[in-house]
């Protein structure tokens, strides 16, 4: 058996695992893949995220993924970092930057386990913000700053690779170079406030063929987190497993505890289990009916007779559930076109089971104002 | 490359998690990942801390194997994993 269909049939731990300490945020990003806003009454408690991180020792999951919502905006988020790292659990945190100013740099700089990554998903202010909301720009590449002046050596640039920045691709790399930064590209999914402009910012097919091309040649130095194994049907397979991971490799642990096959798929389709339940998260790692289904060899369905179906696997799950296309058939963003087919025949797509947005309130008007008006429409 | 008689041992910011098809290795320093493909293998790097050599721990691998064994651990040495 080849090491990928070992990872395909499951582990007796992730390899590492997505956590979102919280569902509160500073921003309101357009493309949220958690929805993210407000906090959640049923927040993980100090003493349960411990216990969870007591867990995760046990079974050496080696490092988990904090995210959100924003982390830091958690009181004790320096407590539980501290924590996990010493507890064997190493951290790699994304994070807007709103916390990230000296101190916390120079904490960051002092510690040998924890990794950052600042959110950016435009190269300029103009393309950043629009999508991540005024002021972010700044505030993310003032983060950067602090990190630099304290010595932290190797941050990491995250970027959701949309229609309006993959032409800053080389911007994006002399930036995270002026910074001694790696940049790390990822997909953008159609989870959470993404389904609502998905339509609008996935990149188009020259986009993605110009991403492939640009992936194929900056591949060593740049991270995808493995997330564009779908590309690989234009031609040889990027780095990576080219596998998709849910449930196999990788999982979410919400802000409540809830466990998902991944952090793309937070809806109760793909809800494992939660970690506040009898046996813990090693129960529904282990257990989980979701999860062992996930792990039996999956069919090609539609896809199975095209000749790149060993590269790209079909591509993304969450890619396909949320766009309304069956599991078993083509990404929706196929780059042998597809997924395009597929579309023209969907006609429903699944409705969010959770959000955590915040309340905009909002008065639409249905004339023309009679001046100008100075109100924003995305921001509250 | 090492002697027959040199001593290796693992890395103590590596982390070792045993897995059915092996054993899956994680450098909290380098955040580098590996993998052991092989369960016999994994014995080997285990056997390391108190072996007095390289071929003290690789005693009980048949001579087949050892050419294997030998090149495995030279990549993990190579990598950081051990040292």
């Amino acid at each position: 058996m080849r090491l990928v269909e070992h990872f395909a049939a499951g582990l007796d731990a992730p390899i590492c695992l997505t956590w979102e300490l919280t569902y509160a945020c500073n921003l309101a990003c357009v493309h949220c893949l958690s929805s993210s806003g407000r906090r959640d009454p049923r927040e993980l408690s100090t003493a349960e995220a411990k216990a969870v991180i007591d867990e995760l020792q046990r079974m050496q999951v080696f490092y988990v993924n904090i995210g959100g919502g924003e982390p830091t905006v958690r009181s004790d988020f320096w407590e539980l970092v501290d924590y996990a790292t010493a507890h064997q659990v190493g951290v790699k945190f994304s994070t807007n930057g709103v916390r990230i100013d000296a101190a916390a740099a120079a904490r960051l700089a002092a510690s040998d386990y924890v990794d950052v990554q600042i959110s950016l998903d435009g190269a300029t202010a103009e393309v950043n913000d629009a999508v991540r909301g005024t002021g972010s720009f700044d505030m993310a590449v003032s983060a950067l700053e602090h990190l630099r002046d304290a010595g932290f050596t190797d941050a990491k640039i995250s970027v959701v690779c949309t229609r309006h920045n993959i032409s800053q691709l080389d911007e994006f790399k002399a930036l995270a170079d002026s910074f001694g930064a790696t940049l790390r590209l990822t997909r953008l999914r159609p989870s959470g406030r993404g389904a609502d402009v998905w339509d609008e910012l996935h990149p188009t097919m020259a986009q993605q063929r110009e991403l492939y091309d640009w992936l194929v040649l900056h591949g060593e130095g740049v991270l995808t987190g493995d997330s564009f194994f779908h590309l690989s049907a234009f031609g040889s397979a990027l780095p990576g497993l080219n596998l998709c991971g849910a449930g196999r490799v990788v999982c979410l642990i919400d802000p409540i505890g809830d466990v998902y096959a991944c952090p793309f798929a937070i809806h109760d389709e793909f809800l494992a289990g939660n970690v506040r339940s009898p046996g813990g998260f090693q129960q529904v790692w282990r257990h989980s009916e979701l999860f062992a289904e996930l792990r039996q060899p999956q069919s090609g369905g539609a896809c199975s007779s095209c000749e790149f179906y060993d590269s790209c696997q079909g591509g993304c799950m969450a890619a396909k559930f949320f766009t309304g296309l069956p599991l078993d058939g083509p990404d929706p963003e196929c780059v042998q076109g597809y997924g395009e087919l597929a579309l023209a025949g969907v006609s429903v797509v699944p409705k969010p089971s959770g959000d955590h947005s915040r309340a905009v309130p909002l008065t639409l008007s249905v004339r023309r104002p009679d001046r100008a008006c100075d109100q924003s429409p995305v921001l509250s | 490359m090492r002697g027959l008689l040199a001593v290796l041992s693992l890395h103590p910011q590596v982390s070792v998690r045993p897995e059915p098809f092996g054993a899956l290795l994680y450098h909290f320093g380098t955040r580098r990942l590996s993998f052991l493909k092989d369960r016999r293998l994994l014995e080997v790097v285990q056997r390391l801390d108190g072996a007095t050599s390289i071929e003290d721990a690789l005693h009980d691998v048949t001579a087949a194997d050892r050419p294997a064994m030998r090149k495995a651990l030279q990549t993990l040495e190579r990598t950081g994993m051990l040292r």
